[in-house]
């Protein structure tokens, strides 16, 4: 079964020569600067085609970002004399802090799912889950709330029909990268779709980086704990002090 | 005006914690009150995750208490041999929250944790509140009414390794005050606040201690103790954000001058009953937070961040 698909790939390989993906980035780095309310980012390209545009199969785009995997702990509650309190906990090995899948189509209408399976496109699939120890009636639960709660705060989205395609060669989609995203490299993958297989893919990264302030306290926090801690002790006491200072000199 | 907590890996915005900063700043100043037991429910309510909420509450206890401790020392109204007593305790107690509080976000229970002391202190506070202010008011009406005890005798003043406290002139066993100050101390390291609410009632009705020097030890105390918290929680869970606690701080010390004005033209019973109320208020929210089927019974933390 699996030669036979790796069979099938190598058949639908070749023609992917024919059409090819070129795009491009409205930026390449993001800041998290003070004032960093989120950011919004155009990606936009090209199809380049070395054959007539065959009129028997529709081409689609799908655009994913995808941020730094993180492990993750869902914890679902449940009523302990009469408090809401976590109880059970699933363990997740990665799964993206960011991702974003826009498309032309609803996917599912335009991906075979060995496709997806292989290209991990679909949420879903770009999550690893541990290999659960404990015998849990409903893991899917878990994952599932997941990528609910990250729905809920723009972390994960998935938007079908976002992308615009024009006369089959000029495409452009923009994704917003909300104000809670987390440092580092997010990967943007351009595919094109053919048949329900994919039939050229195009990676390109956005560089998401705290701003120079930012990265300093950060890097003091992890890094230097015990001078960070001196450092918010000193801004204390010289808000603290040098203000009511400020106000006793103001009124005498 | 949106701004970007780099510890807390979020923005929110900058008035509503300046607004939050000098909310409870003007409270303060009005009742002489330090208000972390305040400061960091709210940072919960504005969705500040709550170890950060903690952590950069004890930092900001810190710069509300400096200016306060400086002044009872200048004034000498700070028993300092009772204060050092009290600050060992305190030490000893924040170690023990410390361990208790990342013991906790390990096992993933720490927001429980944190909202259970809140009802809890919050509650028993908040009545103690309503309660003193009204029979306060009701005094104030009918003059004739007994008055009660200063000094009340009780097996405290019978235990061993007794010490001499000029300041207060107490001569009391080591134990009650070593004891109180951890108390104290516990509270600051998992609820982020000073623990000036336990630490001043304490003083007068366990320890016995004379009012004059109750506020500026009770200061004395609760600084260190806050300070020293607040380097335990930056060194072992980086909690602590200086950018939210710089914003608290401006808030706060604008706040508590204009609230120390006010105070002063304003009659304090009726006050004193509002502030009850208020405590009350937030007590009950989180309460119902817990008691009400929440619309998401999934949480999701990722280790290493809040």
């Amino acid at each position: 079964m699996r030669v036979l698909f790796f069979f099938l790939l190598l058949i639908a390989a070749f023609p992917a020569k024919a059409e090819e993906v070129i795009a491009g980035l409205s930026q390449n780095r993001v800041s998290l600067t003070v004032n960093f309310e989120g950011s919004d980012i155009l990606i936009y390209g090209a199809v380049r085609r070395e054959m007539a545009l065959p009129d028997d199969s529709e081409l689609d785009v799908i655009v994913a970002v995808e941020g730094p995997p993180q492990p993750a702990v869902i914890w679902r509650k449940a009523r302990r004399l009469g408090i809401w309190v976590n109880t059970d906990a699933q363990e997740v090995r990665a799964a993206p802090s960011f991702y974003a899948v826009a498309t032309t189509r609803p996917l599912r209408d335009i991906l075979l799912p060995e496709a997806d399976l292989t290209h991990r496109i679909s949420t879903r699939l770009a999550i690893f889950e541990a290999r659960s120890t404990a015998d849990r009636t409903d893991p899917a639960a878990f994952t599932e709330a997941l990528i609910r709660i990250r729905e809920r705060e723009g972390l994960y989205q998935s938007r079908d029909g976002a992308v615009a395609l024009e006369r089959d060669t000029l495409f452009s989609t923009r994704i917003l990268l909300p104000k809670n995203i987390v440092e580092g490299t997010y990967s943007a993958r351009i595919l094109l779709v053919r048949d329900g297989d994919v039939i050229d893919e195009f990676e390109t990264f956005i560089d998401v980086r705290k701003a120079v302030l930012e990265r300093w306290l950060t890097n003091l926090a992890y890094d230097r704990p015990f001078l960070y801690g001196l450092l918010a002790l000193a801004l204390a006491v010289f808000f603290g002090w040098g203000a009511s200072a400020l106000f006793r000199f103001v009124r005498s | 005006m949106q701004i970007y907590l780099p510890i807390a890996e979020t923005s929110v915005n900058a008035f509503t914690l300046l607004g939050v900063g000098g909310g409870v700043g003007l409270l303060s100043g009005m009742f002489g009150v330090g208000g972390g037991f305040l400061i960091t429910p709210l940072l919960f309510f504005i969705g500040v995750p709550p170890t950060v909420a903690v952590a950069t509450g004890v930092n900001q206890v810190v710069a509300s208490s400096i200016s306060g401790v400086l002044a009872h020392l200048k004034r000498k109204t700070v028993d300092l041999r009772m204060g050092t007593v009290l600050l060992i305790g305190g030490l000893v107690g924040s170690i023990i929250g410390i361990w208790f509080f990342n013991l906790m976000q390990r096992l993933g229970q720490i927001d429980l944790i944190v909202q259970l002391s809140y009802v809890i202190f919050l509650g028993i506070i908040g009545a103690l509140m309503l309660q003193e202010s009204l029979r306060a008011l009701l005094r104030s009406r009918n003059p004739n009414a007994p008055r009660r005890k200063l000094h009340i005798h009780t097996w405290i003043h019978n235990l061993p390794f007794k010490m001499k406290f000029r300041a207060s002139g107490l001569y009391i066993s080591v134990f009650p005050p070593l004891l109180v100050g951890m108390g104290v101390g516990v509270l600051a390291a998992i609820m982020g606040v000073g623990g000036g609410f336990i630490l001043v009632p304490a003083m007068i009705y366990l320890l016995g201690m004379p009012t004059k020097v109750v506020i500026g030890t009770s200061l004395f105390q609760v600084t260190f103790v806050a300070a020293f918290t607040t380097m335990m929680h930056a060194i072992t869970n980086q909690s602590v954000d200086v950018m939210l606690a710089i914003f608290l701080i401006i808030g706060g010390v604008v706040g508590a001058q204009l609230g120390t004005r006010i105070g002063l033209k304003l009659r304090a019973e009726q006050l004193r009953i509002l502030l009850a109320l208020l405590v009350l208020a937030v007590c009950g929210k989180i309460a119902f937070d817990l008691l009400w089927t929440p619309s998401e019974f999934y949480t999701i933390t990722v280790p290493g961040r809040f």
